[in-house]
């Protein structure tokens, strides 16, 4: 069908360990159902703390509850460690250890496609999957470069996390379910990457939302935790509609749901034509959901209701990429759809500016993370929107491995924040920086890590941000001058002035990054401490088993950048290594939407694009540590209210009010009204229940009239009928 | 002869019908109900001259069957008025709907 696939035995890759590599989604399963198992054994036996059994412990321990405050598990009378969950030593084994098991298998199949020539993806069919008339599902497995990358930063990142999380979940109650979930996850995530057709990526899209849904809500006993779950999933159900309208329009006009066969035939459409481009658009609709873009973003910060190893892993490194995945991987449908791509690249920037604005003013660590969060997905997808595939995936990469970091030395900074509360029967709240400060003399390892990762993100030289972002306004800036978007438009502005727009905002996200990632490290590590004299002596390093990850990350963070250098510093290292692996995926749809004939940008215009992105970030970090005095801040119980525009940022813009305003108290007050009192309580249960029993009651009291009593007239009716009888059958 | 029996059977019968339908009182109804029975042995009787013996020997069951019912009959009439104080059918209405 396909003459750009080679059978499956002849690629190169057959020989090697890649043929493996349905082995790489099972590992995790494994470990879920280990671990599910083990949950569900344990469920019904943890109970109450054995006051006599953790007596020895006394009051400077730790725990691991992070974010859950009121958890219900320890009242604040119980002074000792809460019992480990009983089977807490093999989980924290079979937890992480698929997961290095699956790294290693990646860095394996990964070590074995640099050998061989990826020009063709190596497919391999599974199983008949749903042979329906025309429709002709296999489950294939799909590894390409583009893939590989993101197995890569899954379970690489993964496994980080997942180690991390032995420290910050070992004293949950919960701990053999949170690694179900966890390798549920991941199992998804590797479904997502690795299927060979949109259905099943679509099932690993939806796993994962699932997983998602199952970890905000971790802590269920909680209302809004289990509320933001029930929020992350709706929105995301609002997004998957788009992702499946463009399945059937695909089916429909392709004929095919095969990544392959559908970037094959998208080809042969006429460029810029009205199936692209609503396929292309309906796809981003799934991706905005999934990725937290404009309008659909507003999951995500409630999302961080969950543990924060979730935080990083599902809600910044991984998942939420999905939807720049998504869009590289549809390159072929994106790249002939330019108001598409042109839609693309302006959500994402006005994503980015909007994210990043709000992000200036939250007081929860975790907060201006997940508004950071959701900027940089904006930035990717300015990347990918205007076809520079390499930079968005790029900066997908680096931006896993710095934002994993941030979230989890937040994750560590709650843990001891939460630790020393517990300790001290407080009960501030242990996320909101204006209890914290000057944590760097308590937690100095933590502190130069997390500022590894703010200057990453920010922006700073040789920090692997640096390099991504970098690559993404140049990408905007060279395509505003000559490509086929500067000459598309969308809703009547021209494409170059849009992208001239876009470029604009991204330079003033970079800006705004760099200031909020300062305040942040500013009012957490630096100035005096605001925690409280009582807890003061309990703020002390989280254990290696938590920070040992963050080390790890902080190299990638640091040196992420080498993985993908720009021409113009061939000076520090090979360069464009990514862009040379990704070629074969995403590099001659690229072409077709960029530059064409027309040379690169010229150096000197580089020079000055990089000299300005550098003096934003200067200018941004400098600006912040000048401006912000955390010397002057207080704890948050002794904060004032904020006044102003201080007050819309505060509250994000009302947007949740707004939507809740505009469309979920709408849709309350209608199914109220209309869908259970008037349908299911008037029709269903009034007409339907009620109304078939009326009427057999109507039939019986009917009946029951007959019945009188009276033998005299039993005998007439008896007699009547005789007559009538014998006068059927005498007069037939 | 046959005729004239058969017709004196459809008469008893006739009569006895009417009894049933328009008396009230229970006992009257019960020898009204005797009157069909014997009605109908009147015309057993009556046929048996066209088709044998079998029509005399199910006089005797009816016969034997309806000493047996009379019996009975006459016991839970008397257990009803002993109850009720009266054997008129029209007060008798317990199992109205």
């Amino acid at each position: 069908m396909n003459p750009a696939l080679i059978p499956e035995g002849a690629h190169p890759l057959a020989t090697t360990v890649a043929r493996l590599v349905w082995l790489l989604p099972l590992l995790p399963l494994l470990g879920f159902l280990i671990n599910g198992t083990l949950a569900m054994l344990g469920a019904a036996k943890i109970g109450p703390a054995d006051p006599s059994a953790d007596n020895g412990h006394g009051h400077g321990e730790a725990h691991g509850h992070g974010d859950a405050h009121a958890h219900a598990d320890h009242g604040h009378d119980d002074h000792g460690h809460p019992p480990r969950h009983k089977f807490a030593k093999i989980v924290s084994l079979v937890g992480p250890g698929v997961l290095v098991a699956a790294f290693g298998l990646a860095v394996a199949i990964f070590a074995a496609m640099r050998g061989v020539d990826m020009e063709h993806p190596y497919v391999l069919t599974l199983f008949s999957w749903m042979p329906v008339g025309d429709l002709n599902l296999n489950a294939t497995i799909l590894l390409d470069p583009l893939s590989m990358v993101m197995v890569m930063v899954i379970t690489g990142v993964g496994m980080l996390i997942h180690i991390f999380s032995v420290g910050y979940m070992q004293d949950d109650p919960g701990y053999p379910r949170y690694f179900a979930y966890l390798n549920l996850f991941v199992f998804f995530m590797l479904i997502l990457v690795l299927g060979g057709s949109y259905p099943l990526l679509f099932v690993g899209w939806e796993g994962v939302g699932l997983c998602s849904y199952l970890l905000i809500g971790f802590w269920f006993s909680e209302k809004a935790n289990a509320d933001a779950g029930k929020k992350a999933f709706i929105v995301n159900r609002i997004g998957d509609f788009g992702f499946l309208v463009a399945m059937f329009l695909m089916f429909a006009n392709l004929g095919t749901l095969d990544i392959l066969g559908v970037a094959e035939k998208a080809a042969e459409l006429p460029m810029g034509g009205v199936i692209a481009t609503a396929i292309a658009l309906f796809l981003f609709v799934g991706c905005t959901g999934k990725s937290a873009q404009i309008p659909l973003y507003v999951w995500l910060p409630d999302a961080m209701a969950g543990p924060t190893p979730v935080s990083a892993l599902i809600h910044a490194a991984t998942m939420v990429t999905a939807g720049v995945y998504l869009v590289a991987r549809a390159s072929g449908i994106f790249s002939m759809a330019p108001v598409a791509q042109l839609t693309v690249a302006a959500v994402g920037a006005a994503t980015a500016f909007f994210a990043a604005t709000i992000g200036l003013k939250q007081w929860d660590i975790k907060k201006v993370l997940a508004y950071s969060t959701v900027s940089q997905l904006g930035y990717m997808f300015i990347g990918v929107g205007v076809g520079a595939y390499v930079a968005g995936v790029f900066h997908l990469v680096t931006h896993a491995f710095f934002k994993a970091l941030l979230f989890l030395g937040s994750g560590s900074v709650i843990y001891v924040m939460h630790a020393a509360y517990h300790a001290t029967h407080n009960h501030d709240d242990a996320q909101d920086m204006r209890n914290m400060g000057g944590m760097k003399t308590y937690m100095p390892i933590t502190f130069y890590l997390m500022w590894t990762a703010t200057l990453a993100i920010a922006g700073i030289p040789l920090f692997s941000g640096f390099f991504s972002k970098d690559e993404i306004l140049a990408s905007v800036f060279a395509r505003a001058h000559h490509s086929t978007l500067a000459e598309a438009s969308l809703l009547g502005i021209p494409g170059s002035t849009l992208l001239m727009i876009v470029y604009g905002l991204g330079l003033a996200s970079a800006l705004l990054t760099a200031i909020y990632m300062t305040r942040m490290m500013l009012y957490t590590f630096h100035g005096p401490n605001r925690t409280g004299e009582a807890e003061r002596p309990h703020l002390k390093e989280a254990p290696w088993i938590m920070t040992g990850p963050l080390v790890v990350l902080a190299i990638l963070a640091a040196f992420g950048g080498w993985l993908n250098v720009p021409a113009l510093l061939d000076a520090i290292g090979p360069v464009g290594g990514l862009e040379h692996f990704l070629e074969p995926v995403v590099g001659a749809n690229a072409l077709r939407t960029t530059l064409g004939e027309a040379p690169h940008l010229s150096h000197s215009t580089e020079y000055v694009l990089v000299g300005t992105a550098i003096l934003i970030a200067v200018v941004g970090i400098t600006f912040a540590v000048l401006r912000l005095k955390p010397a002057a801040l207080v704890a948050k119980k002794d904060s004032p209210a904020a006044t102003g525009f201080d007050r819309v940022l505060e509250n994000k813009y009302f947007v949740d009010e707004g939507y809740d305003a505009a469309i979920v108290q709408p849709t309350v007050n209608v199914s109220r009204a209309v869908l259970w009192k008037g349908f299911d309580a008037g029709i269903i249960d009034g007409l339907f229940v009620n109304g078939s029993a009326l009427l057999a009651r109507a039939f019986g009291w009917m009946g029951s009239q007959l019945q009188t009593g009276q033998v005299g007239t039993y005998a007439w009716v008896l007699l009547i009928g005789v007559i009538t009888l014998l006068g059927a059958f005498t007069f037939r | 002869m046959l005729v004239e029996a058969l017709a004196l059977s459809a008469l008893l019968f006739t009569i006895g019908v009417i009894g049933v339908l328009t008396r009230r009182n229970a006992i009257m109804i019960f020898m009204c109900v005797e009157l069909m029975l014997n009605a109908v042995n009147l015309s057993f009787v009556a046929l048996s001259k066209l088709y044998g013996a079998a029509g005399q020997v199910f006089v005797v069951f009816t016969m034997t069957v309806a000493a047996a019912e009379a019996a009975v009959g006459l016991a839970i009439i008397i257990a009803i008025f002993r109850h009720q104080r009266t054997v008129n059918l029209q007060n008798i209405n317990l199992l109205k709907g």
